[in-house]
């Protein structure tokens, strides 16, 4: 006997992150070589947080917050992208359209 | 936040609550019973921390052993087979 089946948990209460119980497919155990511009993200996330700008658990309260459409098509640095950018946003570090002209920038220049 | 300070053997069940909020209670833990595996010690509060708020003083943090076939309906191995969970003292109610 389930102690919380499925059907008796509040529609909304359950965030898109919280997937303990729910079918979840085979496992992707493949070795993935971290790139460039993850080791990148990883390092910028480590340098943000130790300056106390915000925390990890700020950086997770927003990945959780992507919304389920966004949240399972970006991989894992990228959740951490959008996360970093938003709490950034968010304590006033940068700007919303800064953020897009710098964005718009780098793609004119062709860059990863 | 007064909180129950709890012993390893001490026997517990997470509160069946869904609040908004950044929560580090799965869902499919709450309302279960389990028992105190040990004492963590306090830990920064962290479903206050995500909010940008220091999460302080911090609350005492449980590790807490739940036997797995009575979370899962169909679970099929041996049935000493139990699952570990890290809960905050404000998710966990006496047993």
């Amino acid at each position: 006997m389930a102690t919380v089946p499925s059907d008796d948990v509040p529609e909304l209460a359950r965030g898109i992150h919280d997937m303990g119980g729910l079918p979840g497919g085979a496992v992707d155990r493949h070795e993935h070589a971290v790139t460039l511009w993850e080791k990148r993200v990883d390092a910028l996330l480590v340098l943000l947080t130790r300056k106390g700008v915000f925390s990890v658990d700020e950086l997770r309260n927003a990945i959780e917050r992507l919304g389920a459409e966004a949240y399972t098509s970006l991989s894992y640095y990228e959740r951490w992208t959008a996360s970093i950018a938003w709490n950034l946003m968010q304590r006033g570090v940068i700007q919303a359209d800064e953020l897009g002209k710098r964005m718009a920038e780098i793609e004119a220049e062709g860059r990863q | 936040m007064t909180a129950s300070r709890f012993r390893a053997g001490d026997p517990v069940r997470v509160r069946r609550a869904f609040p908004p909020g950044h929560i580090r209670t799965p869902i499919y833990i709450r309302g279960a019973s389990g028992v105190i595996e040990r004492d963590c010690g306090d830990c920064i509060n962290a479903e206050e921390r995500a909010f940008g708020r220091p999460g302080l003083p911090g609350l005492p943090l449980y590790r807490v052993r739940f036997r797995q076939h009575e979370i899962w309906p169909d679970y099929a191995g041996p049935a000493g087979d139990s699952i570990e969970i890290e809960l905050y003292a404000n998710w966990l109610e006496p047993a």
